[in-house]
């Protein structure tokens, strides 16, 4: 259950936690468009580099690198795609030229997760509810995601015991063939929705309780205030995206394979 | 002058054959601390579910005879509106909470009233103060133990300054130590603050001492209704198998045998005291 | 002969949490053990070392004679039976019979013996007339019975009850404790963790008391609920008998009471010995 460990609310603080999660969006958004700009290895790999301080400076390598990995996947699978496809078609005046094309198209797809990455490893989960509420989304929305949120630990702990209990009852869970093993979780998912229906019905009558809609009005405990900080990542979004534009238009990209000796293929 | 104040009220869950509440009349004096219990069944949390106003307008089904709740009579008013009179806090404190920090919890019910931030703010302080959760403020809900995720529940019901608060079973999924020191939490309101209290418990031998009116139910009517030594004393609550506390039950069996204590206990303090008189002969 | 035997066990969650900090304990056949002390002192813990659900993180602990580690949860919960705090994590069938059978069938049990065993279930709990109704559709008692029936029907030697009077009223509670006395009578060895001290001082069984993980005191009901230090130790509520007698020590009376028809006797017998 090592995946909803990630959900737990993390007292880390840096600069880069606390800038507004709007800004942060924004200098993912910019990220993101700058690098489908380019289809050539060298200004991916300039962009690859580029959320790394924000990395170190937050703290979080090791969950950094560990969302890097379990791309790794998709991202070979990307790889392989593009050599393959443009070998078949002889695409590629060269084979190195087309090994570059698919480097960075991988590149492509791992700077998007990079920068997604850090984006919800510095912005904790009522941070993320506070920016949708002050953008407007209908307060429905953002109750329904940090309600989800909070519950997902104790969903995760229900569905522990309800496994203790039928295991205690004799349910062995991993014998059997697909059929038997899908079976043997209905003992398991009945109780669980159950539960999470007598839950809501529970959660109803205290929002209720709590005068839930009785103000057309809603306000709010705390308020996201733009500071220096979130100028200045605002200010370094737009400069990266003017500077994408300009490279892209106007300055000649170099194919990396150019310096490189002439493979033997 | 009563807090709440009902007569003939009854009530059927939409599709159920049998009434939930049969002409129930009753009335609690502002500033009470009053103790609703009975046997499993016999319609306390249906009645405390119509003290805020869950029914009739959450549940459907009809709400029949007068009932009226800090000067608001119950089927003229909304949820919402009686919502800044009366807080009903329930028995599981898990799903009561639904932020991710303390804090944003206990302002939940002011966000929805729509209250200016500085205000909130204030509320905020004031209520994690009273019931002694300051330390707790940034703390996720998840990572509280049952008895201070429920003061974090009462806190936020307070925060909305209630004339009356109604507890249904808060200390379920405690144990005593925690009960403990919730019905600790609700006495002070009460006294301090003034705050009535309607307490639903089981565990009497924990809450007794706290109460200056019991009210025991059953088959949803009420069937008694007065001060604590009375009622305990009373036969009709030993036959229906209400918890009463180890010290009455004790009282009752010296009694059977020519011993007279003073009056009734409530807590084992008050048998103590009592024993003492009786036996200590120097 | 079931005997459960806990050496030196350590537990430590995958969060990093240590539950249990070298707890040994033996519990021999047809006993009445009671794991008492507050929420979060390990009592969960140890109890789920006993069938298998937690395998210590170090040291062992043996069922008969053969270690957890060697077998099966599903083998060892048909010596060991688990009922847990909550019925709702458990219902899910259609029907009240169903349910009970439910383990039945697991354990491969033919359906002839099924039928017979449900039957005698029902019995025992007071249930037959709820055969074959919906288990969503019966109260929280009637649920809890149900549990309770569908845990029995396969006639483990050993019964664990996890917080049984959780949420019950009275009556149920004392209903509860005349069965669980009747279970043991019969020769069944029943384990019962609980903060009720109230309940506790009712049945009178063996008392293990744990605080953070460890054992800190063993012995009967009487000795280990009206130990002042202990309880201050445990972080738990002496009974309300205890709590009266404690006052009144100094007029030479026993401070061991839990009971109050103990208590009736003892009064009565000072209160007539010092008019003479």
């Amino acid at each position: 259950m090592s995946v909803f460990e990630g959900f737990r609310f993390r007292h880390v603080t840096s600069p880069i936690h606390n800038r507004d999660p709007r800004i942060k969006f924004l200098f993912v958004l910019a990220i993101f468009v700058i690098a489908i700009f380019f289809m050539e290895l060298l200004p991916l790999l300039v962009l690859f580099f580029v959320p790394l301080p924000f990395v170190w400076v937050a703290g979080v390598k090791k969950e950094w690198l560990r969302s890097l990995r379990g791309a790794v996947f998709l991202a070979s699978f990307i790889f392989i795609f593009n050599f393959v496809f443009g070998y078949l078609y002889r695409s590629y005046p060269s084979t190195t030229t087309l090994l570059e094309f698919s480097l960075a198209m991988t590149l492509r797809f791992l700077v998007l997760v990079e920068s997604f990455s850090i984006f919800f490893l510095t912005t904790s989960p009522d941070h993320l509810s506070l920016a949708l509420e002050q953008s407007h989304v209908p307060y429905e929305f953002t109750f329904a995601f940090t309600t989800a949120v909070r519950f997902v630990p104790v969903l995760a702990e229900e569905a522990q015991t309800i496994m203790d209990a039928q295991k205690a009852r004799g349910l062995e869970l991993e014998r059997g063939n697909f059929l038997k093993r899908v079976r043997n979780y209905i003992p398991i998912l009945i109780p669980l929705i159950v539960s999470a229906i007598r839950r809501s019905l529970e959660l109803a009558e205290a929002m209720e309780s709590r005068a839930w809609g009785a103000s057309p009005k809603r306000t709010n405990l705390y308020v996201l205030k733009i500071k220096a900080g979130d100028l200045a990542l605002l200010v370094l979004a737009i400069g990266l995206l003017v500077l994408g534009i300009y490279v892209r238009y106007f300055v000649p990209i170099p194919q990396l394979s150019t310096f490189l000796p002439p493979l033997p293929f | 002058m009563s807090v709440i104040e009902t007569q003939g009220l009854t009530y059927t869950y939409p599709g159920a054959t049998k009434q939930s509440l049969r002409d129930v009349t009753l009335a609690v004096e502002r500033g009470e601390f009053a103790i609703l219990t009975g046997p499993s069944g016999c319609g306390k949390t249906t009645l405390c579910r119509c003290f805020n106003g869950l029914i009739p307008h959450f549940y459907a089904g009809e709400l029949k005879g007068d009932l009226k709740v800090a000067d608001l009579s119950v089927n003229e008013h909304t949820i919402g509106e009686m919502a800044k009179r009366v807080g009903l806090v329930f028995q599981n404190p898990e799903n009561q909470l639904f932020a991710l920090s303390v804090e944003k919890d206990v302002a939940f019910g002011l966000e929805n009233l729509g209250m200016p931030r500085e205000q909130m703010q204030e509320r905020v302080d004031w209520a994690l103060q009273m019931t002694g959760i300051e330390d707790l403020r940034e703390r996720a809900p998840h990572e509280l133990s049952g008895g201070q995720q429920q003061r974090v529940a009462i806190a936020s019901v307070l925060a909305m300054q209630p004339e009356i608060i109604v507890f249904d079973e808060p200390t379920s999924f405690l144990d005593p130590l925690g009960a403990q020191k919730i019905f600790e939490v609700i006495s002070q309101l009460n006294k301090k603050l003034g705050i009535s209290v309607i307490l639903v418990e089981h565990r009497l031998d924990l809450a007794a001492r706290y109460a200056g009116h019991v009210i025991i139910m059953d088959e949803g009517k009420i069937v008694l209704d007065g001060e604590p030594r009375d009622i305990f004393n009373s036969e009709q609550a030993w036959l229906l198998g209400v918890g009463i506390p180890k010290a009455v039950r004790l009282w009752r069996l010296l009694e059977e045998n020519g011993i007279a204590l003073k009056g009734v206990p409530t807590s084992s303090d008050e048998a103590t005291q009592y024993l003492k008189e009786v036996l200590w002969r120097r | 002969m079931a005997t459960i035997e806990a050496k030196d066990i350590h537990f430590t969650y995958r969060t990093g949490v240590e539950a249990l900090k070298g707890v040994s304990l033996t519990i021999k056949d047809g006993e009445f053990v009671a794991i008492m002390g507050q929420n979060g002192a390990g009592k969960t813990t140890l109890v789920k070392n006993f069938n298998g659900l937690l395998r210590p993180t170090k040291g062992e602990v043996n069922v008969d004679g053969i270690s957890t580690k060697d077998v099966s949860v599903a083998k060892l919960a048909r010596t060991v039976g688990f009922v847990f705090q909550n019925p709702d994590h458990q219902l899910f069938s259609e029907t009240v019979e169903e349910e009970i059978a439910f383990a039945l069938r697991n354990f491969g049990f033919d359906e002839a013996k099924v039928e017979k065993r449900v039957t005698w279930a029902l019995n025992l709990l007071d249930l037959t007339e709820y055969r074959k109704t919906s288990p969503f559709m019966l109260s929280g008692g009637e649920r809890k019975r149900v549990a309770l029936a569908s845990v029995l029907a396969w006639d483990p030697k050993v019964v664990i009850l996890d917080e049984p009077t959780i949420g019950q009223d009275h009556r149920q509670k004392e209903n509860l404790r005349q069965f669980i006395v009747q279970l043991n009578e019969q020769g069944k060895t029943v384990v019962i963790v609980t903060h009720d001290v109230e309940f506790v001082a009712e049945c009178s069984p063996r008392v293990v008391l744990m605080r953070e993980g460890k054992i800190i005191a063993d012995g009967a009901a009487k000795r280990i609920l009206t130990d002042t230090t202990l309880a201050l130790e445990a972080s738990i509520v002496p009974p309300q008998i205890t709590q009266i007698f404690h006052g009144l020590t100094f007029l030479g009376l026993p401070s061991d009471v839990i009971d109050v028809s103990e208590a009736k006797k003892i009064l009565v017998e000072h209160f007539r010995g010092s008019r003479r």
